[in-house]
């Protein structure tokens, strides 16, 4: 049985910015044992997972794996990413497959295994499971999945635990492209593989996902190495002025999450409540005593959907005259009430971002009152057809510019414009699934496909 | 002690999403003291929190002292899921400055 094993993760988000070359090469002179990262985030919204598209460039994609495959290939060890390009959706799994067939045709790289395998799970599955009885349960303070809103739903993933990943190890990949996954799965799975403990394995994943996010002072992209052995974690900053303390790495353990305490995944939970944390050498902080909790009965498997909402517009208008600004409510007021009359009963979701008053925050703003001199108005507006949602937002849009409230004096327009037309926006998407359903095998989801490049 | 806000005893405070449906905000300390006067004023709470942000109590979904981070940690739900219609800040990271002018005695 190996005694430890160290594994390198480059980026945080592969591919949505670059790798920062000169840590990744300091990591890779000290031959980890694994390459892994993992590509995708919910953070960017519903619409990439809705529409199918990666919010990353391609460009910067390509350079990550490039950089990735060639070490890997170079020293002769495995590389997973997780996943792929952004939402882990079938398309994006087969993208980031012809990527790493490129680069090896590329690079003429000798023959290597590659594993990959889809999460996307299709409408007719879940349909089938609800008719059978299956209750699909909330995350989040989400009731269970209803029938209505599952039939709004374009695109749906499923998020994979360190199963197919251990599968694919098995089987003896070189090279894993995963769908969407826990991040920490990405990085628990070899080292369960080996013969790990599971808490420290899902600890080291927690604790690497974000590579040098654990790490001080800030940088992004930079790379880390996790070392696990039968005892412990230790994580290391690999670039020169980086390192990883108590503070970083203790820090690092509530970012994103509403919990520092506890990660969940397919499969159970991990308690960080009585982790330990001490500085090991300058550069590596030591952690000990997170508790792993397996799942009581069935394996539940977080599922994420996405839906379209309609057609979206945005309008921009700027505002400078001071008794406009002190009047803004009143005139947006005027403004919803022509956009209502002109659609005469069709639907439209119309919003005004008031910048420089609670633009940012909403409802939420404390400051209540507006001092700013100037004020802009995003305008949005989101119908059936492009068509109608770009009158509606343009009709809200011009009642800025025509609003002449008594006590203006310019008489000519009461909106400054950046661009007088509306700007089409990708569609509107919602977030419509945020759930768990149970599954009877963790690899029903998750069909393990392999290839020889 | 003479009162001072929280931006100038923490060393962090920061808003980011927390999946899908959530925004947390972390209000992290470099120094004990600071973290220890900060927990024991009581102007740090969930009620506190919720009243600054015109916000329901039951909105505020946990509220942690974590120690080995020396930070105080708290995460709301959204109104609607991040990205919906309406979305003012698709990554929550824009909502945390209110808390700067919390005056700690």
């Amino acid at each position: 049985m190996k005694k430890q094993l160290r594994i390198l993760c480059p980026n945080g988000a592969l591919g949505f910015g670059m790798t920062k070359r000169e840590s990744f090469e300091i990591g890779k002179a000290t031959f980890p044992d694994f390459y892994c990262a993992d590509s995708g985030s919910d953070d960017i919204g519903p619409a990439p997972l809705g529409s199918d598209q990666s919010s990353s460039m391609y460009e910067w994609q390509r350079h990550d794996l490039e950089l990735m495959l060639l070490a890997s290939r170079e020293q002769g060890v495995p590389m997973i990413v997780g996943s792929a390009g952004d939402t882990g959706t079938n398309s994006r799994v087969d993208l980031y497959v012809q990527i790493i067939k490129d680069l090896a045709k590329a690079h003429k790289l000798p023959k290597f295994r590659l594993a990959y395998f889809y999460s996307e799970v299709s409408k007719d599955y879940l349909r089938r499971k609800m008719n059978e009885g299956v209750v699909v349960e909330g995350l989040d303070g989400r009731g269970p999945l209803k029938p209505a809103d599952l039939e709004r739903t374009d695109r749906i993933v499923a998020v994979a635990g360190v199963h197919p990943y251990i599968k694919a190890l098995e089987m003896g990949a070189d090279v894993i492209i995963g769908g969407r996954s826990s991040d920490c799965a990405v990085f628990a799975a070899p080292a369960i593989k080996e013969g790990f403990p599971e808490h420290l394995a899902y600890y080291l994943g927690k604790v690497l996902e974000c590579a040098s996010f654990c790490a001080e002072p800030y940088g992004a992209k930079e790379s880390v190495i996790g070392t696990i052995t039968h005892e412990d974690v230790k994580v290391t900053a690999m670039h020169p002025n980086q390192r990883c303390t108590i503070a970083s790495v203790a820090g690092h353990a509530m970012y994103e999450r509403s919990n520092p305490f506890y990660e969940y995944v397919a499969g159970g939970m991990l308690d960080m409540t009585e982790c330990v944390y001490e500085q090991y050498d300058e550069k590596t902080c030591r952690i000990t005593g997170p508790k792993f909790v397996p799942a009581e009965g069935k394996i539940k498997v977080k599922l994420e959907g996405a839906g379209k909402v309609g057609e979206k517009y945005i309008g921009i208008a700027g505002i400078r005259d001071p008794y406009t600004i002190k009047n803004i409510d009143k005139v947006i007021e005027l403004a919803r009430a022509q956009v209502e009359a002109m659609a005469a009963g069709r639907p439209y979701f119309l919003d005004f971002k008031v910048f420089g008053k609670n633009g940012v925050l909403g409802d939420m703003e404390p400051v209540k009152e507006t001092k700013s001199h100037e004020l802009c108005v995003v305008v949005e507006g989101i119908a059936a057809t492009s068509e109608f949602a770009e009158q509606v937002t343009s009709m809200a849009t011009r009642q800025l510019f025509y609003a002449r409230l008594p006590e203006v004096k310019g008489t000519a327009g009461t909106a400054s414009y950046v661009v007088d037309e509306m700007l089409r926006a990708t569609p509107a998407y919602e977030w419509t699934i945020n759930h768990v359903i149970e599954v009877d095998d963790p690899l029903e989801l998750f069909e393990v496909h392999m290839i020889e490049v | 002690m003479k009162p001072a806000k929280l931006v100038d005893l923490a060393k962090t405070i920061r808003s980011k999403n927390a999946g899908t449906d959530k925004i947390t905000f972390d209000i992290i300390f470099n120094d004990k003291e600071a973290y220890e006067r900060v927990k024991a004023s009581g102007r740090l709470t969930k009620e506190t929190v919720a009243k600054l942000y015109n916000i329901s109590v039951d909105r505020i979904c946990d509220f942690v002292e974590f120690d080995p981070a020396m930070a105080i940690k708290f995460t709301i739900y959204r109104n609607r899921p991040s990205g919906s219609p309406g979305e003012r800040d698709i990554f929550g990271c824009q909502q945390y400055p209110p808390l700067y002018d919390i005056e700690i005695p």
